[in-house]
């Protein structure tokens, strides 16, 4: 073995995931836009130029502007400044992202890992109830969700989400496991006497991980398009609250006359899904030495 | 192959048991007691007592499903509250617009995503794949309600080529629009699965012998290339049927389409349970009998399922 090669070996797992991840221009691009709007959310009262609920004395002078310096955005009916209702509706939007993704992953890796290992009946049993949710196009089902909680808000969106998207990382998770099942260091633990929790936890789900990481960063970005959708419909966040798709749901009354109103919060979240959609396919790049070339 | 037509059909049973029995619970969990929210507050009780029996509401959970079941088999899936008919009427007159928008749109998915992942993958790393694999990422990370307001402001108000919403009468140029839209999703994630698919497939010994023998590009690409690539995305076509299902009740609701999502919607708000449920176990029933579908196309296609023994 020449000595190069064996120093690369002995690099620890994470330099070398930190040396992938820097070779990656694309997934430095995702990380950043991420950084961005991450910032943006938790420093938007601090960033805001107005105040974005609060409708301005003069509202005729003020109402419905369109972009310019000031306010780069223009401004809404009652005169507030979109710049700051789209930072404030960050919050929100990512808010509601990441809590369904942290909400769904343990559920759908409980579920994933134990239909997987187990097989059987626990297995077909979980996969058909998987099934049973997969077949309702997701939004569907999250909008007949609504009509049963009847009651909108925040966290009436993160339970009705959560309801229905657990179901794609216990699948992964389900893949992954019945493939690493079989594999000999498998065989070879549980023939030296490990117990089924210990292979469970301490062998499958670590090798499961990589997987999962990039299932939420998909996820993420899946997250923050359903709400969207909810809140556009009406079915999510209710006013005060702001959330990019209620903003959409504001804007669209205006959109052959003011299509600023439209434009800005539908970039906003385009550049947020787009910015988890690039970190996914580039941690899925690093992470998944089959698939890279 | 027979028998893997039977394998395919005897899995969607059980699915099929679930999608009814989530609908059922929720509807039942919702309306608590229905013969109060039909009846409201001040109710006689021995009438009240009266429909219970009749409508088998005082038998256990169970039988309840058991009766549902019944009733939706032979198409039959309650009142609606608002409009004052079945509500397998009121479903059934907006699937039509719903499955014409699908449709229209997955064969924009297909032809745009198919096209967009062959240049790219025949482009590998030149200008044209990285444009190609950009404009795919854009079409899956914009929001399905947002491109198609962007589309109306586009080519609608400044352009004029197209109306800016309404279904019509079913005319061709009002489908355009919500068809791009709804397709526009899919495409990316089609345009990005036959590339790989095809990047894969490409570098097989048969696709040399295919150059070496002086085959022109085209048809290598074309004939032996993408026939073979072709399968994983037929697949990728039916899940990808879900997802475009899910921009049915957005797309519907921007561009004023009567179809089943903006029944949806409208039933959601007005709490018309009834209709919420039937729509919702319409939408699930669509999916399934599409997937189904794609297996049987699967079968057509691929050789190896159509000569399947087992």
């Amino acid at each position: 073995m020449s000595p190069v090669s064996e120093r690369r070996a002995s690099r620890p797992y994470t330099v070398e995931f930190l040396r992938r991840w820097s070779r990656r221009p694309a997934i430095t691009l995702g990380s950043i836009i991420l950084l961005l709007f991450t910032v943006a959310a938790l420093l938007s009262p601090l960033l805001s130029p107005y105040d974005p609920y609060q409708i301005p004395e003069g509202l005729a002078a003020v109402s419905l502007l369109s972009p310019r310096p000031g306010h780069w955005f223009g401004t809404d009916l009652l005169g507030r400044d979109l710049l700051s209702r789209i930072l404030s509706g960050a919050r929100v939007s990512l808010l509601v992202g990441v809590v369904v993704e942290l909400v769904v992953t343990p559920i759908g890796v409980a579920i994933g890992l134990f239909a997987g290992y187990f097989g059987g009946r626990i297995d077909s049993v979980l996969m058909r109830i998987t099934d049973a949710v997969m077949a309702f196009p997701g939004l569907v089902l999250a909008i007949a969700l609504t009509a049963v909680l009847e009651r909108s808000g925040l966290l009436s969106v993160i339970v009705v989400l959560a309801a229905v998207r657990w179901t794609t990382v216990a699948r992964i998770v389900r893949g992954q496991v019945l493939s690493l099942r079989e594999a000999e260091y498998i065989t070879a633990i549980s023939a030296l006497g490990a117990g089924k929790g210990r292979i469970i936890f301490r062998h499958l789900l670590p090798n499961c991980l990589a997987v999962i990481l990039v299932a939420m960063s998909f996820g993420v970005a899946s997250n923050i398009l359903s709400e969207a959708g909810l809140s556009f419909l009406g079915l999510g966040v209710q006013p005060p609250t702001v959330s990019w798709g209620s903003l959409l749901a504001e804007g669209i009354v205006y959109l052959t006359v003011k299509p600023w109103l439209c434009i800005f919060p539908g970039l906003a979240i385009t550049c947020a899904v787009l910015g988890f959609h690039v970190l996914g396919d580039g941690l899925r790049d690093i992470l998944d030495p089959r698939l890279r070339s | 192959m027979s028998r893997y037509l039977a394998g395919r059909i005897g899995q969607a049973i059980p699915v099929l048991f679930g999608v009814t029995l989530i609908t059922f619970l929720l509807t039942h969990i919702a309306l608590g007691d229905p013969v109060r929210a039909m009846m409201g507050q001040r109710a006689d009780p021995e009438v009240m007592a009266r429909i219970r029996t009749e409508y088998g509401l005082d038998k256990p959970v169970w039988d309840r499903y058991t009766l549902y079941m019944a009733k939706v088999l032979v198409g039959d899936l309650g009142y609606s509250y608002r409009q004052d008919r079945p509500v397998t009427d009121v479903v059934a007159e907006r699937l039509p617009a719903t499955v014409r928008l699908a449709v229209a749109a997955m064969l924009v998915a297909m032809v745009l995503g198919l096209a967009a992942g062959t240049v790219a993958a025949m482009r590998h790393n030149t200008l044209w794949d990285l444009c190609m694999m950009i404009l795919s990422l854009l079409g899956i990370s914009t929001p399905v309600f947002w491109l198609g307001m962007m589309l109306i402001l586009f080519f609608a108000v400044w352009l004029g080529w197209f109306p800016i919403s309404g279904y019509g009468d079913g005319a061709f140029r009002h489908l355009v629009l919500p068809a791009l839209t709804l397709g526009a999703l899919q495409a990316g994630y089609i345009a990005r699965m036959t590339r790989s698919a095809l990047l894969e497939v490409l570098r097989q010994e048969y696709i040399r012998t295919a150059r070496a023998k002086g085959l022109r590009e085209g048809v290598v690409i074309l004939k032996h290339g993408l026939r073979n690539g072709i399968l994983p995305v037929l697949t990728l076509a039916g899940i990808g049927l879900g997802d475009l299902l899910v921009g049915a009740p957005l797309t519907e609701t921007v561009f004023g389409w009567p179809g089943l999502g903006r029944l949806l919607v409208a039933a959601v708000g007005n709490r018309d349970l009834p209709v919420v449920m039937g729509a919702t176990l319409l939408f699930a029933l669509i999916y399934l009998g599409a997937n189904l579908l794609v297996d049987l196309g699967y079968a057509l296609v691929d050789p190896r399922v159509r000569l399947l023994k087992r």
